[in-house]
């Protein structure tokens, strides 16, 4: 197929503008850091405080060499993988419990609403004691922030399935299962996906939460430890640590999410 | 003519918080087979209603419904063309036989064969967001006929068309059913589109639906749909009909 001049041009332009957004991007990226740098060496702020990019980068480094940084990194990954598998899996299955039991769901209604609005760190202690002073406490910690966004999604998508369909599946005498499989679940599919975005968040605000309130591993457990002993480069490479991470899991999902989207359409 | 069904007496109230609602009161109706007849009312007088409790869809307060042939089997198409997104027009059409567990390949060449028929050949790996209005209808129309039904229950199925495909459709529809030798209830709010189509109409009157008159159809020279508006005595069933519906243009 040959492009016209036009589409060519057209082409060009918009590749040229990409290019032009990164290297903005990248530019800010450095003289923040640069600016930041040289302030601290200065005294413009209080090093401290705000520490500066060579400590940091050193700390980190130290915390490779130790040979701890990946143990921390690991553990606090695997907490939010798992946090958010268990999340999707029994969300799923909750929003599915709920629609084939209205009644179920018109009384469970208020109380779900009531451990919605609950800041569920307020219940982290109670955890500890329950789950004890481990990992399970955390990944708990995770799963009551993400499973009642991911069950309310989840459940809406379900709800506002065109009711319609569900007639004319009532006309050729469907089961409740065929239902299910042929309607309900293909029907909330995009839904579904969408509500992952939103897991994989509410998954890392929760280990962060748990690892804050009880951990002896992992990113939130290294900010923790590095405010207690007054070690704010510390406490800054955990912070930088996290952003690179959260970042690249975000743009994992969406990539799925992608992915998914695209063979079903 | 074999009779197929026959309602009696029947009437249904609905049952909501703020008290009741009649909707249909003793309605009496004999279905033969091989018969297409046409309901018309006015808006909300109760014909979905008469449709979803013939289809088992809904239940009836009092009264009686004789179904004169062992299970009789009831294809319903609704108003809208309700077909699934993210599934081919094969797949769509398919669905009724696929539910009822009777996906044989007879069965399915029966549906392809419909399909390639009625102008949907091309179309098999397609999905709906690529067909037009017409051609989702008669996509709907052959998911309903896929079953083999003994009647067909059409809720108002050309309302999603504009004028001018809606004559074709429903020429086309009448072909159909015709070929396939189907019994056929269908609702509509057009008095031109009930009688070019039926051989009997059922006037029914406002809520809660009685039934005000029924017209034999007997038209002088009966064709197909789009000639029989033609007809020399299309417009005194018209006029009747009209009448009957006692419409209020406030
Ligand atoms: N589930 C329901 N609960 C309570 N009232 C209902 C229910 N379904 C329908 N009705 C009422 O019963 C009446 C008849 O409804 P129906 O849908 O049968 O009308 P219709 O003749 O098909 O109308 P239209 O021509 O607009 O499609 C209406 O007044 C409607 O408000
Ligand atoms: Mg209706």
């Amino acid at each position: 197929m040959s492009m016209s001049p036009e589409q060519k041009a057209f082409l060009a332009k918009r590749k040229k503008e990409k290019l032009l957004i990164r290297l903005i991007q990248i530019l800010i990226v450095v003289s923040f850091f640069i600016l930041w740098e040289l302030s601290a060496q200065h005294g413009l702020i209080n090093e401290f405080v705000f520490s500066k990019p060579s400590s940091i980068f050193q700390t980190i480094y130290q915390l490779i060499l130790a040979n701890n940084l990946f143990n921390h990194i690991f553990t606090t990954l695997y907490e939010i993988i798992i946090a958010f598998v268990l999340g999707i899996v029994l969300g799923f299955g909750i929003a599915i419990l709920l629609y084939e039991f209205p009644l179920l769901a018109k009384i469970l209604d208020p109380f779900l609403t009531m451990l919605n609005s609950l800041p569920k760190v307020a219940i982290g202690p109670l955890i500890i004691i329950i789950a004890g002073a481990n990992i399970k406490s955390v990944i708990t910690m995770a799963l009551l922030i993400n499973l009642i966004v991911s069950v309310m999604t989840i459940y809406n998508g379900f709800q506002n399935i065109d009711s319609h369909k569900i007639k004319l599946l009532n006309s050729f005498n469907a089961t409740k299962m065929q239902k299910l499989t042929t309607l309900i679940i293909p029907a909330s599919y995009s839904t579904i996906i969408s509500s992952l975005k939103l897991n994989i968040s509410m998954s890392q605000i929760g280990v962060i939460m748990g690892e804050f309130l009880v951990s002896k591993e992992g990113i939130g457990y290294l900010i923790i430890y590095g405010t207690q002993v007054f070690n704010l480069s510390l406490v800054m490479s955990g912070i930088l640590i996290l952003i690179i991470i959260s970042f690249i899991l975000y743009k994992l999902v969406v990539a799925l999410e992608h992915k998914l989207l695209k063979n079903k359409s | 003519m074999t009779k197929l069904l026959e309602i009696k007496n029947l009437s249904k109230n609905y049952q909501t918080l703020k008290g009741e609602i009649p909707a249909i009161l003793n309605i009496d109706l004999d279905v033969y087979d091989g018969e297409f007849i046409a309901i018309v009312g006015s808006s909300g007088c109760g014909k979905s209603t008469l449709l979803n409790i013939l289809a088992n869809l809904d239940n009836y307060t009092s009264g009686v419904i004789n179904y004169h042939k062992k299970n009789l089997k009831i294809g319903y198409m609704l108003q809208e063309d309700a077909l699934f997104p993210w599934l081919t027009i094969l797949d769509n059409a398919l669905l009724g036989l696929k539910i009822e567990k009777k996906l044989t390949e007879s069965n399915i060449a029966y549906v392809k064969n419909l399909l390639q028929t009625y102008g949907l050949g091309d179309f098999l790996d397609k999905y709906p967001s690529e067909l037009s209005g017409g051609m989702k209808q008669r996509v709907a129309l052959i998911r309903t006929l896929a079953i083999k039904p003994d009647i067909l229950l059409l809720d108002e199925p050309f309302s999603a068309l504009d004028y001018q495909s809606r004559l074709a459709v429903s020429n086309d529809v009448y072909k159909i059913i015709k070929k396939e030798h189907k019994t056929v209830i269908m609702i509509t709010h057009d008095i031109a589109e009930a009688i070019s189509l039926a051989s009997r109409i059922v006037v029914l009157s406002k809520r809660p639906a009685k039934i005000k008159s029924i017209y034999e159809v007997k038209l002088a020279n009966p064709s197909d749909p789009i000639s029989n508006r033609q007809d020399k005595k299309f417009t005194t069933y018209y006029d009747q009909i009209w009448r009957d519906l006692d419409v209020n243009v406030a």
